[in-house]
């Protein structure tokens, strides 16, 4: 009755050999394309140290002010360039500016590339429900799988350092933009695209014209959501190695220095609602042809 | 303003003679497998029998019909059958299971994904239902729209548009946005769009149905001024009959995806095919729709106290008749010819026969 009372699992011997081999596997693929992978990414190594260098090395001066400009732009609100005012400058009082610089770096070209990537993804999943059914569940695993365990292989294959950073942070983040993507382009009012084949649109005029605008507030949210998550996980990349507001939080946690702690996930808190509210407010601006209904 | 709906059809200018449309034994199923059920169909399988065993919706059944370039063809039917189905046929936005639609001579069905984009950016132009605006674009854009799509330069585009947004009375609303516009100001915006393409083929799918009853006659007026000048083809779908009756030159009627009357406006309220038809127009003001010619009895009339013309409504008739305090007035061809003669009893029963039928309350009819 042995069966009964404990699952009847794999041998032991035979699992360890079944994740011997695969490691093994893997490894050995890993030595052989390790160098190609790298030359792969070496273009968005280069953005990352390109990046962080022009936030580290610019006086803070002109930094601050080009922040609270894009804010003020992107915004047109008082409310949330003084917010973004204040927040920089308590960040930048407290010690935080270099890291803070540096998760804002990261966090810029994670969300770049997921736009990059996520958008003609989330496109070509609109287009076609079979690449829909397809990409769904990747999606989901994505979203679901501890964000420790693609670490792994990233590190495997990459090492430590700016890239499997990135990496992580792209693949935790990505889903939402294409997800809302595919979302927003599939609830485009039928009858406006109609109209747009009607009138003789091709393809391309289809999705420029009517298709990407109409689904734009959807994507904004989207966008907004990728920044959110891609700065959820600053922390966990710090891990790898990738220096920022999420290290001195590592630290803490280590030893239990409940201040730095606290300091350092205030700053990141203080950057989210920042880009939260920049991005929200400048995708409702893009809507304002929505806003001043007839009869209203 | 009342007569000005009747009989433009044969004399359009020759440059639109080209436009012609001829649908040929078309045939939709919508479901899984359309063509599998072709042949039962054929042979007579019915809507409900092939929707309940089969799973499978008959959506038009064997259509049949032309239409006369610089005319207009109204196709009228309650919704459902199959109207809008019908004239998405015309410029494919669906794709029949069966049959030829041919405009110009080509067929429609048959053209490759290049030939029927320039069919459809330089042959036809459609209006909807609930306009179809793009609501990100002002005014000028949306206009623009079909030029934009056809690659002419810019400046050509907004000149062109700025014409016709003017002609549908819309100047000054150039840079509003279609939501801050009222729904009638909204479709004018999409008749304007339409126009702007100048193609000789209009397709208007219950374009002014979304309207409210003033604004919709409104409508219909703005749409026959421009069809006096402009002659172009124009298919209109609709539910509802006085607005099939006011505009069509033709009118077809579709019930449960087949034709079930074809004729001018004269044909269907005079000689309704059956019961359905009946009902149809039994609400409807017959005194504005039949034509003296179509009663008139042969001959002058020796003690006619005035004159008509054989193009006048029969409510103008009576209002002369009443006028002249006569029992007949003569009616006269466009040449001036005498042709035959109406008297009032003749006039009033055929302006009251169908209401008598149906309702007790009609005694009002006292001229």
């Amino acid at each position: 009755m042995d069966w009964f009372t404990e699952f009847p699992a794999m041998e032991k011997s035979a699992l360890r050999a079944l994740k011997k081999s695969i490691d093994g596997g893997f490894r050995a693929w890993t030595r052989e394309h390790g160098d190609t992978v790298e030359t792969f990414f070496e273009p968005i190594k280069q953005m990352l140290i390109w990046s962080e260098k022009f936030l580290l090395n610019t006086p803070w001066p002109f930094i601050l002010g080009g922040i609270v400009l894009i804010a003020w732009l992107a915004s047109r609100s008082w409310k949330i360039t003084v917010l973004t005012f204040v927040t920089m400058v308590l960040i930048g009082y407290f010690d935080m500016w270099d890291n803070t610089m540096r998760t804002i770096s990261i966090m810029i070209v994670s969300t770049v590339v997921s736009i990059v990537l996520g958008i003609p993804i989330g496109i070509a999943m609109s287009k076609s429900d079979v690449v829909q059914r397809l990409i769904t569940p990747i999606l989901d695993v994505m979203q679901t799988m501890p964000g420790f365990v693609y670490l792994i292989p990233v590190v495997m294959l990459l090492g430590i350092g700016k890239v499997p950073g990135l990496l992580a942070v792209v693949i935790y983040a990505i889903p939402p933009i294409i997800r809302l993507t595919n979302l927003g382009i599939r609830m485009v009012d039928k009858e406006v695209l109609e109209a747009a084949d009607a009138f003789g649109s091709s393809a391309w005029q289809r999705l420029k014209n009517v298709q990407i605008p109409l689904a734009m507030p959807t994507i904004m949210a989207g966008i907004n959501q990728t920044i959110m998550m891609a700065l959820a996980l600053v922390v966990i990349a710090s891990m790898i190695g990738v220096k920022g507001l999420g290290q001195p939080v590592l630290q803490a946690i280590a030893n239990q220095y409940f201040t730095l702690g606290m300091f350092n996930g205030l700053a990141i808190v203080g950057v989210a609602i920042i880009f939260d509210r920049v991005s929200q407010a400048y995708g409702k601006r893009l809507q304002a042809h929505s806003e001043e209904v007839h009869g209203k | 303003m009342v007569s000005d709906t009747v009989s433009t059809t044969s004399n359009g200018p020759a440059a639109n003679q080209n436009s012609s449309i001829e649908i040929n034994g078309l045939y939709k199923i919508f479901g899984k497998r359309p063509k599998h059920f072709m042949a039962a169909v054929k042979e007579g399988m019915t809507k409900q029998e092939l929707q309940e065993k089969h799973g499978h919706v008959l959506g038009l059944k064997d259509i049949n019909l032309s239409m006369q370039a610089g005319s207009i063809q109204v196709v009228m039917g309650l919704s459902g059958s199959g109207k809008s189905t019908l004239i998405r046929h015309i410029n494919r936005l669906i794709d029949p299971t069966v049959g030829e639609v041919n405009v110009g001579g080509q067929d429609v069905c048959k053209m490759g994904t290049k030939a029927l984009r320039d069919f459809r950016r330089h042959e036809t132009a459609m209006v909807f239902q609930k306009f179809a605006l793009l609501p990100h674009r002002t005014v000028i854009n949306n206009v623009v729209y079909g030029l934009e799509v056809q690659g002419l330069p810019r400046d050509k585009q907004e000149s062109e548009a700025r014409r016709w947004i003017e002609r549908v009375g819309l100047a000054g609303f150039e840079d509003n946005y279609p939501n801050q516009l009222s729904g009638g100001m909204q479709q004018r915006v999409g008749l304007a769009r339409a126009l702007t393409n100048d193609a000789p083929l209009l397709l208007m799918d219950e374009a002014f149905s979304a309207l409210d009853p003033l604004i919709r006659m409104d409508m219909q007026s703005v749409l026959l001024d421009l069809q006096k000048e402009l002659h172009k083809t124009i298919v209109f779908i609709t539910h509802d009959v006085d607005e099939a009756l006011r505009l069509g030159d033709r009118i077809a009627i579709l019930r449960d995806g087949e034709i079930i009357q074809e004729g001018t406006g004269q044909n269907i309220v005079l000689e309704p095919a059956d019961e359905y038809i009946q009902n149809f127009v039994k609400d409807v003001n017959r005194g504005r729709v039949i034509l003296a010619e179509s009663i008139m009895k042969q001959g002058a009339h020796p003690g006619a106290g005035a004159q008509v013309l054989v193009h006048d409504h029969l409510e103008d008739v009576a209002r002369m008749l009443s006028d002249a305090s006569a029992q007949a007035v003569n009616v006269a061809n466009d040449n001036g010819q005498v042709v035959g003669h109406l008297d009032l009893e003749t006039t009033v029963a055929a302006i009251v026969k169908q209401e008598k039928r149906h309702t007790s309350s009609d005694t009002q009819f006292t001229i």
